[in-house]
């Protein structure tokens, strides 16, 4: 991955920082330039609450190259308190003890490297919530 | 708007053709569309491919393929948008003619995906998924649909078994179709004992790896009844809608809301309701999505989808036959092609030439195709005059 | 003078048994665990590295010190296994944290007491008025050869500390340092495994250095072992720690609650900081803390903190350095490694 596509979505990646709409509260993440609900466009700096719930997840056993060292491995999709949907592995739990309805909260990890000798990507993933 | 016929259908040879480049495939399919529809001239064309960059290495299909096919000179346009890409390219070639700018148009879908390996077919694949928000996560195609499964299952009680009669279905119908890629029939213990690609779905949930082309001609429906000697199949629905690229950024992440707002608009065109329907090709690149879009175009009720494989009421004798031709999962899934590739069905079927597989009496077909986990889907309805 | 007003560590969840390597390579376990007085070490999944858990107990402190993170004007990482050879981990440290942007941030390396020399310099910074704020981390995923005797103690961890100019959760009494040029550990340049003079690393590194700046520190600040409620050393295995601790008159039970080497392993530039951090979660106000690292090469830094009020409002804010290694789940050695990059998969 060149350097620029992965530093842009630092603030994202790293501190799920979001956009809430000023007209009717919509939180967007990542953020965007025009509200999908009511087509606003002046928001409020928002940080994505770090606890959530796996709503659906999958156990990913074919994965493509850059994840091919990892398989298996599962990733779900979480809805986080406030109920904005984020798409994130899940980590630090066997994978035959993954359920839908359990709760998480999110770490810091490594998400994927350009080889041994590329940029390291970091940002979030799921892990049980204690 | 002018009413819109489609005269001429081709499909290439299907599979894991080894010997045969992009180029030529399209080109056999291509010839064999306007051979069957029996024109001289083709005034304009429309090539829907998802990724000739990453399978092939090959974009600016428009010259290509206008070069290779004899054609050089004629405005060519190659349309993207995912698994859809056939699809959409079909729309824009029936607006050309509808709208009256060119008579004769040539709609194509191709795509050559064996020149790369598993993982670099995934990863392909996956660029039809938000590349920072989902593929940086280490999501796949079938881990998308994996997703809405497990989600289907939970909710409406889907069972395992449900999504293996799906594929049971759809290769009892390919195994009548000469030119399915896997033309053999599978049991729902051979689905659940098959090898796990992404929980819940195993390898044989899952449409293969093809190359293939599909190739369809359209014209004004007055010059196809002068034309043609074939029963006249009439293009009378055409939907097309978008949604969130990403599938945690829809409401309700089993309902498809494209197919749904497709479907109404080419019933509301074709003034019929899905009750009036023959049969239909939809896309079955997991057998989870056949139960979801059975259930967004209406031809089952919403969470009743699972059963309706099992129950016979999608195979052929069934009151709705869906994906005659063996579906993406058996007749195989060229993901730029699959779009054309149902309209050759329905036409076929519409005339009556589909052999073993023929749908008695069948009077009006509809296609859906859709790109991602829905994130773009057209439908279509084609009815025989 | 500073004090630390947050402090977090980080334990990550897997673990291999000292049976479970010493199988592998046909040795004694019971030398290990009598001998070394190691049962099991902490193991970094292959998500996580030095940064990563450098976030997650920074995390913790920032939650701890209930401050806006945006007022942290230093960031700095000791570590001898930082992710990259060159490019700081402290800059992703400081934009996952949310810092100012105009903040000192650097990388240290001093082998093991990489960490505490963090700590050293944001509390010079924070006495000298040029920042209001600074974090100092400590924290490594370092690897032993595959059937060195390393291989039983090399661990993963990390803690995070934030100086501020208030007294926070234990003010800083007296600091101090010894050092000397003491080739007993170290790694190469482009070398993936360190190397070790073996008994040499023992009396005249360890313990000579360690001893020497505890007992200059003591010195210097008029005090006894019998004056502090804790101690807490730099943990190459569980023996040494209590060795060092007793050659210096300080008791057993002065010791136990920072002592963390039996379950978790060495930590390295995480070490004697995490001890820190658990007798932060069990002290009470008054309460004073004698610590001292060790980093091969060779040099020990010192602290003496004492424990004020505010620690009994923090201590429950974020989760226990002794909570997080009761979380655990065991691995096999082939697992174990996988996950350390000593096989890999054919792709």
């Amino acid at each position: 991955m060149f350097p620029s596509r992965y530093w842009r979505e630092i603030p994202q990646r790293y501190r799920l920082e979001a956009a809430k709409c000023t007209g009717c509260g919509k939180v967007s993440f990542p953020p965007r330039s025009k509200c999908p609900k009511c087509g606003g466009v002046e928001f409020d700096e928002a940080r994505l609450p770090e606890k959530g719930v796996v709503k659906t997840f999958t156990i990913i056993r074919v994965a493509p190259s850059q994840f091919v060292e990892q398989a298996p491995y599962a990733v779900g999709i979480v809805e986080l308190e406030g109920g904005v949907k984020i798409t994130a592995q899940i980590v630090d739990c066997p994978l035959e003890d993954i359920k839908i309805g359990q709760k998480v909260r999110i770490e810091f990890r490594r998400l994927q490297e350009d080889g041994c000798s590329g940029v390291i990507c970091y940002g979030y993933k799921c892990v049980p919530a204690l | 708007m002018r009413d819109v016929a489609v005269i001429g259908v081709g499909l290439s040879e299907w599979g894991e053709l080894w010997k045969r480049s992009l180029r030529e495939i399209f080109v056999d399919a291509a010839s064999a569309a306007i051979a069957d529809a029996g024109v001289d001239r083709i005034d304009s064309m429309y090539v829907g491919c998802m990724s000739g960059g990453l399978f092939v290495g090959q974009e600016h299909l428009a010259s290509l393929l206008s070069d290779y096919l004899g054609v050089a000179s004629i405005p060519a346009c190659r349309v993207e948008s995912a698994c859809a890409s056939g699809g959409v390219a079909f729309r824009q070639g029936y607006i050309e003619v509808a709208s009256g700018m060119n008579d004769v148009v040539l709609v194509g879908g191709v795509e050559k995906m064996t020149d790369v390996g598993g993982d670099g077919a995934t990863y392909a694949l996956a660029t039809a998924a938000d590349q920072e928000y989902e593929v940086y996560h280490g999501v796949t195609f079938p881990g998308l649909y994996a997703m809405m499964a497990n989600e289907h299952m939970s909710r409406f009680g889907t069972t395992r078994e449900q999504l293996a009669h799906v594929a049971v279905k759809n290769h009892r119908h390919g195994a009548m179709n000469p030119k399915a890629q896997y033309p053999f029939e599978v049991t729902v213990e051979g689905v659940l004992k098959s090898v796990l690609v992404a929980d819940p779905l195993r390898i044989l949930d899952c449409s293969p790896i093809t190359d293939g082309a599909a190739a369809a001609v359209l014209c004004p429906l007055d010059m196809a009844k002068k034309l043609s000697k074939k029963p006249i199949v009439r293009v009378v629905g055409s939907g097309h809608s978008t949604d969130s690229i990403a599938l945690h950024d829809r409401e309700d992440l089993t309902e498809l809301a494209a197919t749904k707002r497709a479907a109404e608009k080419a019933y509301k065109m074709a003034e019929v309701g899905p009750a009036e329907i023959s049969f239909a090709e939809v896309h079955d690149c997991f057998t989870i999505a056949e139960i979801c879009v059975i259930e967004a175009l209406g031809l089952v009720e919403r969470g009743k989808g699972g059963t309706a494989a099992e129950s016979g009421l999608t195979a052929l004798g069934g009151r709705i036959p869906v994906n005659t031709s063996g579906g993406l999962k058996s007749k195989g899934h060229p993901v730029g092609c699959t779009g054309i590739a149902q309209i050759v069905e329905l036409t076929e079927q519409l005339r009556g030439e589909s052999g073993k597989r023929q749908v008695k009496g069948a009077k009006r077909g509809l296609a859906q195709n859709m790109g991602g986990t829905g994130g773009s889907t057209t439908v279509h309805i084609l009815e025989v005059e | 003078m500073a004090g630390i007003v947050g402090y977090g560590a980080y334990v990550p969840r897997h673990r291999i048994k000292v049976e479970e390597i010493a199988k592998v390579w046909g040795t004694d376990a019971e030398s290990y665990k009598r001998g070394l007085m190691l049962k099991e070490k902490s193991v970094p999944a292959p998500d996580q590295d030095t940064i990563t858990m450098s976030v997650e107990a920074a995390r913790n402190a920032v939650k701890r010190a209930g401050i806006d993170p945006v007022l942290i004007e230093a960031v700095y990482v000791g570590s001898e296994s930082h992710p990259y050879a060159v490019k700081p981990s402290g800059t992703v440290v400081s934009e996952a944290v949310g810092t100012t942007r105009n903040i000192h941030c650097a990388d240290f390396e001093f082998a093991c007491k990489a960490g505490s020399e963090a700590m050293f310099i944001c509390i010079g910074l924070v006495e000298g008025g040029a920042v209001r704020y600074g974090l100092a981390i400590g924290a490594d995923t370092s690897q032993g050869a595959p059937g060195d005797a390393l291989e039983y103690s090399a661990a993963a961890g990390a803690a995070a500390f934030i100086f501020g100019k208030e007294d926070g959760v234990a003010r800083v009494l007296h600091t101090h340092t010894f050092m000397t040029d003491t080739p007993d550990f170290w790694r190469r340049e482009y070398e993936y495994y360190p190397r070790h003079g073996g008994r040499f690393t023992g009396e005249q590194a360890y313990f000579r250095h360690i001893t020497t700046a505890a007992s200059q520190m003591m010195e210097k600040a008029k005090m006894k072992p019998q004056d502090f409620t804790y101690a807490v050393f730099h943990q190459p295995n569980g023996k040494f720690p209590m060795k060092v601790g007793e050659m210096l008159g300080f008791k057993r039970e002065q010791m136990e609650a920072g002592w963390l080497s039996p379950t978790l392993g060495n930590t390295y530039s995480g070490s004697s900081p995490m001890g820190l951090t658990a007798i932060l979660d069990v002290a009470k106000p008054g309460e004073k803390i004698l610590m001292t690292s060790f980093g091969s090469g060779a040099g020990s830094d010192g602290f003496i903190f004492e424990v004020t009020k505010q620690i009994d409002k923090v201590r429950d804010v974020a989760p226990k350095t002794r909570e997080q290694l009761d979380n655990k789940t065991y691995i096999e050695y082939g697992v174990y490694a996988k996950f350390r990059g000593k096989i890999r998969k054919a792709v």
